[in-house]
């Protein structure tokens, strides 16, 4: 009779290496979630509209991508109101104020300074799935959901 | 043997059922509420217990008195968290603090911060009290003390959340 919520995770990164070391830190984390790895923000938009795909949970973006970039794919998914309410987590190398202040004003949930270690990054990653499951199980205001993690 | 008297039960209690499995049953249709007290206690007498139903029950229950402390206006219990939980929900607290980190993944300690957090961030929003005050009313020894923790919490000190937010709002409703 227990209830088992499959977090559903999307992570936009067009470094391979950072996909792969994503994925991997995946692997221990007790919440069950399913993770799909997706390398710019055209496939973001294709799989988000691609109906045959159940709409994720909560959406890693990568900052700095060509073309769409991250702050690109925020404004757009912010702007749907079919997308509005999946969490969205910027992922980036850089911790400026501006980058930081842009991301959370245009609609971001977590703001995330890229770890270069694989310890640092599981427990960040396990730490930002665990309060986004608070925030779907426990009635949390998510209009109010502002997370920065340096 | 617990088949036969599951078997049993639910034919008196006219409940549609099948067995999938030698220990897996399905019940049919959802078992209606006035029914469902009588089938516990007929099934408890052969040792048979919904036990996962029932820690679910008992979770949102802590769920519940933890929002509602943190909710409470004035007169906050000058009790310990600890104690108060456990007068309200009549278990050990040990037993409280196990069923939820269970069920959640996280712990009670944690949840009683997230919840107090949000309870800020709703009163910062509002805009009627400084951030003393907010401090004062949710029971933090110090501006010092809510300080830090909001910052531990959300990454972000009082001030620039409510910065934030606002920006956010006001670019919203511009668009």
């Amino acid at each position: 009779m227990s209830k088992n919520h499959n977090t559903i995770v999307l992570l936009v990164d067009d470094d391979l290496d950072d996909r792969l070391f994503f994925q991997e830190s995946f692997e221990e984390i007790k919440i069950d979630t399913t993770v799909h790895l997706l390398k710019d923000g055209k496939e973001l938009m294709d799989h988000l509209e691609d109906p045959s795909h159940k709409l994720p949970d909560i959406i890693f973006l990568d900052l700095n991508m060509p073309i769409l970039s991250g702050m690109d794919c925020l404004v757009k998914i912010r702007k749907n109101i079919l997308w509005k309410d999946i969490a969205v987590a910027i992922y980036s190398t850089s911790s400026s104020e501006t980058d930081v202040e842009n991301s959370f004003i245009n609609g971001a949930n977590i703001y995330i300074k890229k770890p270069n270690n694989f310890d640092q990054l599981r427990k960040i990653l396990s730490e930002v799935i665990m309060i986004n499951w608070q925030y779907q199980t426990s009635g949390l205001n998510r209009d109010n959901f502002i997370l920065n993690i340096k | 043997m617990s088949n036969v008297v599951l078997r049993e039960q639910f034919s008196i209690l006219h409940i549609p059922f099948a067995f999938i499995s030698a220990s897996e049953v399905l019940i049919i249709d959802p078992i209606p509420n006035n029914v469902l007290p009588t089938l516990l206690t007929s099934l408890k007498k052969y040792g048979i217990e919904l036990l996962e139903n029932q820690k679910s029950i008992n979770l949102q229950k802590i769920k519940d008195t933890i929002i509602d402390l943190v909710n409470l206006e004035d007169n906050l219990p000058t009790t310990k968290i600890s104690t108060f939980l456990a007068e309200k929900l009549n278990l050990s607290y040990t037993s409280i603090s196990n069923i939820f980190s269970e069920l959640t993944h996280t712990n009670i300690e944690y949840f009683i911060i997230l919840q107090r957090i949000e309870k800020a961030k709703m009163l910062i929003l509002e805009d009627n009290l400084s951030f003393t005050e907010i401090a004062w009313k949710l029971n933090y020894s110090s501006l010092a003390h809510f300080s830090g923790q909001f910052k531990k919490v959300t990454g972000l000190t009082p001030s620039y959340f409510k910065k934030i937010v606002r920006k956010r709002k006001t670019e919203t409703n511009n668009n």
